[in-house]
């Protein structure tokens, strides 16, 4: 009986220590006030003073924070904008990831070990030396550039780099595993004899694809796409070094409020409002996933 | 070296002492000539561990979340100056500091406005925020007498839209062009309260559609290059521009000017964090470096002034009698200093970059 419920416990306990204590924390920082001092908020919990140190501590702590984030448009402009970029971004990797996925599932069964190596292959370099890669293409002197001249297709150089449209090639390029991924895990593990009995009962083949593969590989498309809308909504690295000055991301933002700022405070009530504005909507679409499940059943 | 560390920790366990002497010291990138660092090791047996940072903010984020496990660190005066108020060094030890004697009192008593009585910090290096031009390439846009000894050449629309065509980068840093564009209009570039601060904002906003990029270092590729003709950047930055443009041969000719209604002076200091695990070992960096010859050598790799009087006779003639890194006293009265701004001042420049940025 012990020895289940420790079991039953490890998964609750990682839970608690990688998630619930790091938020705890960011939640009670965006409660504080900004001091000069180290850490640069107050109030700090002093357990010296025993049961008043503790009440002080909870009686310092307000929503200050939170209704300055309301002043001021700054905030849902970059939230707003965040959220264009990442859901246009998130499509457009779909587009792209899907017709990998499906050629992948479809491939013979002895490559697809090394088509998979392929896509997981960037992995083992490092993200920003990729990033700084597409800076070199993407210049005015770049490859690309260079490349569209020489075949004569452009007289004069194109502008891609510090623009939100080489902030959507970052995007797209560095997740497009976390989308190829679950939906090739989903495509593979389909029957494929359900194809088969489509076509025996007149689909084309195209109407087999979009009334029997389509909506089997939802569950793993789902997946994907939350797996590159979320990072790609605080996406920080790649707006800062291949966007360009008029780039309004979230993400930056933040920066801008921990280090120009030195607002820990107000960077952490902007962290939290992200939070929440993710949270929400994930647990309402997880609600209607499983109402249409059950009502399926 | 492993068994170097493993024997050293199984000898200080058995006898009880520490083991070889450590101290770790974070400095700007490429801010040093790297045979100092072993020269050091040599003459005191301690061992340096040697990092380096690019962004004051950086420095400032590990300080004030403490621990940072450094004994020498090197903030910029208005930085630290705000850094000592949240007590995140300690106070010098003097007595150990034999070579403190070889200090410049002009750049003494300029940092003392960040650093009252010198208490908490000695001057590693200094230099300008001014203009970095493409001579040749501003010459053709703007007629031989092209004005790239003053603010005008920038904040003046009229010349900003025929530089446009070329290429002008600035600064990407509130703290640096709200003082210059203050500086232009001949209000107090160290102004600290927020109604002076919003008269920077025009003159930003009306050249805000010339400006290609705001960017803190790329800049001095972009000159070395030829991409473009105008850069608004640190005086060492720029010279490295130029000698990178010098080297290629490509018949870029550099020239950086600390404009003449006014340039920031600005100072990057050595200090010792409040929690240095060996805050003697980083007295013995400090009085290394401020060594005369140690000093010099710094510099003439580095191409940055010093605030070290002793180090000039050991300095380079093409360092001291630079004027971009040495300047004329003329230049030097012309010269402010800039001191962090409150919170609530800082947030509002901060809003305002942004506005000025991005358009909102």
């Amino acid at each position: 009986m012990l020895a289940r419920r420790v079991l039953i416990g490890v998964p609750y306990l990682w839970l608690l220590v990688l998630f619930l204590v790091p938020f705890g924390i960011v939640l009670k920082i965006a409660l504080s006030d900004y001091a000069l001092s180290i850490p640069p908020y107050t109030p700090t919990m002093d357990f010296s003073q025993g049961w008043s140190g503790v009440k002080r501590f909870f009686a310092a702590l307000d929503l200050e924070n939170f209704w300055f984030l309301s002043e001021d448009d700054l905030y849902w402009k970059a939230y707003l904008s965040s959220l264009r970029i990442a859901l246009i971004s998130t499509f457009l990797t779909l587009l792209a990831g899907f017709p990998i996925a499906y050629a992948m599932a479809r491939a013979p069964q002895e490559w697809r070990p090394a088509l998979m190596m392929l896509v997981i292959l960037p992995f083992w370099t490092s993200f920003l030396i990729r990033v700084y890669a597409w800076m070199g293409i993407l210049s005015n002197e770049g490859f690309l550039n260079q490349a569209l001249m020489g075949l004569g297709v452009i007289g004069t150089p194109l502008t891609l780099l510090n623009t939100d449209i080489a902030v959507y090639i970052g995007i797209v390029y560095t997740y497009l595993p976390f989308m190829i991924l679950p939906v090739y895990a989903t495509l593979e593990r389909m029957d494929e004899s359900l194809l088969e009995a489509a076509e025996d009962l007149g689909c084309s083949r195209l109407s087999a694809f979009w009334s029997v593969t389509f909506p089997l590989a939802r569950p793993g498309m789902v997946a994907g796409c939350f797996l590159v809308f979320i990072p790609a909504l605080g996406e920080f690295v790649i707006p800062s070094l291949l966007g360009g000055s008029g780039t309004l991301m979230i993400g930056k933002v933040l920066w801008e409020e921990f280090f120009a700022n030195r607002d820990w405070p107000v960077a952490s009530a902007v962290a939290i409002v992200l939070l929440l504005l993710l949270i929400v909507p994930i647990i309402l679409f997880q609600r209607n996933e499983q109402k249409q499940r059950e009502a399926n059943r | 070296m492993k068994t170097r560390i493993m024997l050293s920790a199984v000898l200080a366990m058995a006898a009880g002492t520490a083991g070889a002497e450590e101290v770790r010291v974070f400095n700007w990138s490429d801010y040093i000539d790297e045979s100092l660092l072993e020269k050091f090791e040599a003459e005191t047996g301690v061992d340096l561990i040697y990092d380096v940072f690019d962004s004051n903010e950086v420095l400032e984020t590990k300080l004030l979340a403490g621990g940072s496990g450094y004994d020498v660190v090197v903030p910029s005066a208005s930085f630290m100056e705000r850094q000592i108020a949240a007590g995140a060094f300690q106070a010098l030890d003097f007595s150990q500091l034999s070579n403190a004697g070889n200090l410049w009192d002009m750049v003494k008593q300029r940092v003392e406005i960040y650093d009252p009585g010198n208490q908490y910090a000695v001057n590693y290096m200094w230099g300008t925020t001014g203009i970095g031009v493409n001579v040749g390439m501003v010459r053709e846009v703007l007629g031989e007498d092209a004005p790239i000894d003053s603010w005008e050449l920038v904040f003046d629309p009229a010349n900003m839209e025929k530089l446009a065509g070329c290429g002008v980068h600035m600064l990407d840093a509130p703290t640096e062009m709200i003082p210059a564009a203050l500086a232009y209009l001949g209000e107090n570039p160290d102004a600290q309260d927020t109604d002076t601060i919003e008269k920077a904002e025009p003159v930003l906003a009306a050249i805000r559609p010339y400006i290609a990029k705001f960017h803190s270092s790329e800049y001095i590729n972009a000159l070395a290059n030829g991409d473009i003709c105008v850069a608004i950047g640190w005086s060492g930055d720029v010279l490295q521009a130029r000698d990178r443009a010098a080297e290629a041969d490509n018949g870029v000719e550099i020239a950086f000017h600390a404009p003449k209604e006014g340039a920031q002076m600005w100072f990057d200091m050595m200090a010792i964090p409040i929690d240095a695990p060996n805050p003697d070992g980083a007295h013995k960096f400090l009085n290394f470096i401020m060594e005369a010859e140690n000093m010099a050598a710094a510099s003439n790799y580095v191409y940055y002034a010093n605030g070290n009087k002793a180090a000039q006779a050991f300095l380079e003639p093409d360092v001291i009698g630079d004027p971009a890194i040495y300047p004329t006293d003329e230049v030097l009265d012309k010269l402010f200093t800039v001191r962090a701004w409150e919170p609530k001042v800082q947030r509002s420049a901060t809003r305002m970059w942004t506005r000025i940025k991005s358009g909102t």
